[in-house]
């Protein structure tokens, strides 16, 4: 238990320290920790403060608060298969920010991006309790993310097509596929506090979640008001997802993978899993963001590209033991 | 010679014009934003009967005023059959599938290759003023491009190292219009010497670590955009923190047209302020 967190904390560090170090600028290892923390502002100095520092921060909070919400919806639902992306919650909170963007109210109100994105997000998850029902039964939940993923899709690839901007369609990959090159410090202080708020939401669901394993009654008679800890799910999915997906667009699959992959790990205990799913999914996006500077640096290789590659043949899998299960 | 021996002279004379003028195309069609430049340059009156709604753009094309007076085509197929042209004037990268069925409708179709360099503006303005029977025309244009040129592209010793910084990233090195711009303006670009021949991606980083005396930026379109924010983080706005900054202005510079030498004076103007300020 303490091995698992002190393995994946220092996963996350590592991983942390090496993104740091990565860039198309070659910067000797010293030289850039020296220009990160030393005074001065000449261009090292600059490359890591205002470049490579907003990355990894941002790589490393998002992807927890993907797992994290991960973790949360599947623990609530009792579904594997619930993850932000794949049940259209990113796609609605992508649509927020495309439709912030393209009425200048981005550039008019500086929170106006990360709240309309959150608001995307809060209809997204809405939709998804509504359709799927408390129980959320796998096929009901995947109808239901399709549903919802298809709509937010065309309405975002609509808004972008609308556009007068000559450039703004091209932007319709990087909100489908999501992207962290040249994020700035700005980007990270407009994500912060609504992914902080929506951590401190989700982290609070853990005994409720260990108690609901148990079952609905129970779980009523154990003292968990059922309808309070869908509130504070939705409103924590829709905080950690929307300020994530208004900085870096929709990744999908790291809340999908991270809770699968560290399942058995804690004793499929849902209260253990949330954090240790906030780690892992650090880790996995950092890793991510790692590899597409490695694989493609002058492409601009999106990190849904990446995230997607691992996580649906896993997703295939959950099909297919999912299929065998029903009667 | 007496007048009513001249007359049929005259008509002979005239016939033999009209033959050797016969293929001059009375209705021409132009479907991309460069050509619709170049044809507005050189054409006869009534001569050009469409342009492309960008031509009427103030932001992408230098000549909206005259371009406001021509009916529009959206380079479709269909459209521009229907207004019967007998030659069309389109750029490479117009779409194959339009260029192709205007081909099997049997409606002459001449392309156009973008400019890289300067010196591809004399040959455009050529080639136009033969296809539209402006020879003259394009000829006193020619003339008139190369002695501006001369003019401004002056030698100088003292070269400022320029970058070009625009949505999405994107740099042009000296194989493109936009660097010989640079280049005729008297700038060293820091693309060119990290390797960089047309146009690529510059990652931000590189930017920073190469220091240019001058990043000249895109000048951003009308209705927000993601790619074009990159312009403004707070890397490039420290890069041109208390430094003289330059705008790419689309209509001046994406085109081959005798404009160019618009960009490059804004640009000789923007050399003489550094070297003001050094």
């Amino acid at each position: 238990m303490t091995r698992l967190m002190a393995s994946l904390s220092l996963a996350v560090a590592a991983l942390f320290v090496l993104s740091l170090l990565v860039g198309p600028a070659s910067i000797a290892p010293l030289d850039s920790l020296a220009g990160l923390f030393g005074g001065g502002d000449g261009p090292v100095a600059m490359v890591m403060r205002e470049i490579r520092l907003p990355r990894a921060i941002l790589a490393a909070m998002i992807g927890a608060s993907l797992g994290l919400a991960g973790a949360a919806m599947q623990g609530y639902l009792r579904n594997p298969l619930a993850e932000p992306g794949l049940i259209g919650v990113s796609g609605s909170a992508a649509l927020g920010a495309v439709i912030a963007i393209q009425t200048g109210l981005s550039a008019s109100f500086a929170l106006g991006l990360p709240l309309m994105a959150l608001a995307g997000a809060l209809g997204g998850v809405l939709l998804v309790l509504a359709l799927a029902g408390p129980r959320g039964g796998s096929l009901v939940l995947i109808l239901a993310g399709i549903a919802i993923s298809a709509m937010a899709g065309a309405l975002t690839q609509l808004v972008l097509n609308l556009s007068q901007n000559p450039f703004a369609v091209n932007e319709i990959v990087f909100w489908m596929m999501g992207s962290l090159a040249d994020r700035s410090m700005t980007h990270l202080w407009l994500a912060l506090p609504f992914t902080l708020l929506g951590w401190v939401l989700l982290a609070s669901l853990g005994r409720g979640l260990d108690a609901l394993t148990l079952g609905e009654d129970a779980a009523e008679a154990m003292g968990i008001h059922l309808s309070r800890l869908r509130l504070v799910l939705i409103l924590g999915t829709a905080c950690v997802v929307g300020a994530g997906t208004a900085v870096a667009g929709a990744i999908g699959f790291v809340g999908l993978v991270v809770p699968h992959l560290l399942r058995p790990w804690v004793g499929a205990q849902p209260s253990r899993l949330l954090w240790a799913s906030a780690l892992g999914g650090a880790a996995m996006l950092l890793a991510a963001d790692l590899a597409v500077r490695l694989v493609l640096p002058e492409r601009d290789l999106k990190l849904g590209v990446l995230t997607a590659l691992v996580g649906a043949p896993l997703f295939l899998h959950l099909i297919y033991k999912t299929r065998r299960e029903m009667p | 010679m007496r007048p009513s021996r001249i007359i049929p002279w005259l008509a002979a004379l005239a016939l033999a014009g009209a033959a050797a003028h016969a293929d001059i195309p009375k209705r021409v069609v132009s479907v991309n934003l460069c050509t619709d430049q170049l044809a507005m340059l050189v054409a006869g009156p009534g001569q050009l009967v469409s342009v492309t709604p960008l031509a009427a753009n103030p932001r992408t094309s230098a000549m909206a005023e005259e371009a406001a007076a021509i009916p529009v085509n959206h380079a479709r197929a269909e459209e521009v059959y229907l207004l019967k042209p007998d030659l069309v004037i389109a750029g490479r990268f117009t779409d194959r599938a339009t260029v192709d069925m205007l081909r099997r409708l049997g409606i002459r179709v001449e392309e156009f290759a973008p400019a890289y360099a300067l010196s591809d503006v004399p040959d455009r303005l050529t080639r136009i003023g033969a296809l539209l029977g402006q020879e003259a025309r394009a000829a006193e244009l020619v003339d008139r491009f190369n002695a501006q040129l001369a003019e401004l592209s002056s030698s100088t010793q003292d070269r400022p190292q320029a970058a070009l910084y625009y949505a999405n990233g994107y740099t042009s090195g000296d194989a493109s219009l936009a660097g010989q711009i640079l280049r005729a303006a008297g700038f060293d670009n820091v693309a060119t010497g990290m390797g960089y021949g047309a146009i690529g991606a510059l990652p931000l980083e590189l930017l920073a670590m190469a220091d240019p005396d001058v990043v000249v930026t895109g000048n951003p379109y009308p209705g927000a955009s993601r790619s074009e924010a990159i312009m403004d983080h707070p890397v490039v706005t420290a890069l041109k923190r208390g430094r003289v900054t330059g705008t790419v202005t689309d209509r001046n510079w994406v085109c081959g047209t005798p404009y160019v030498l618009q960009a490059v004076e804004d640009l000789v103007a923007l050399r003489r302020a550094v070297e003001a300020g050094q």
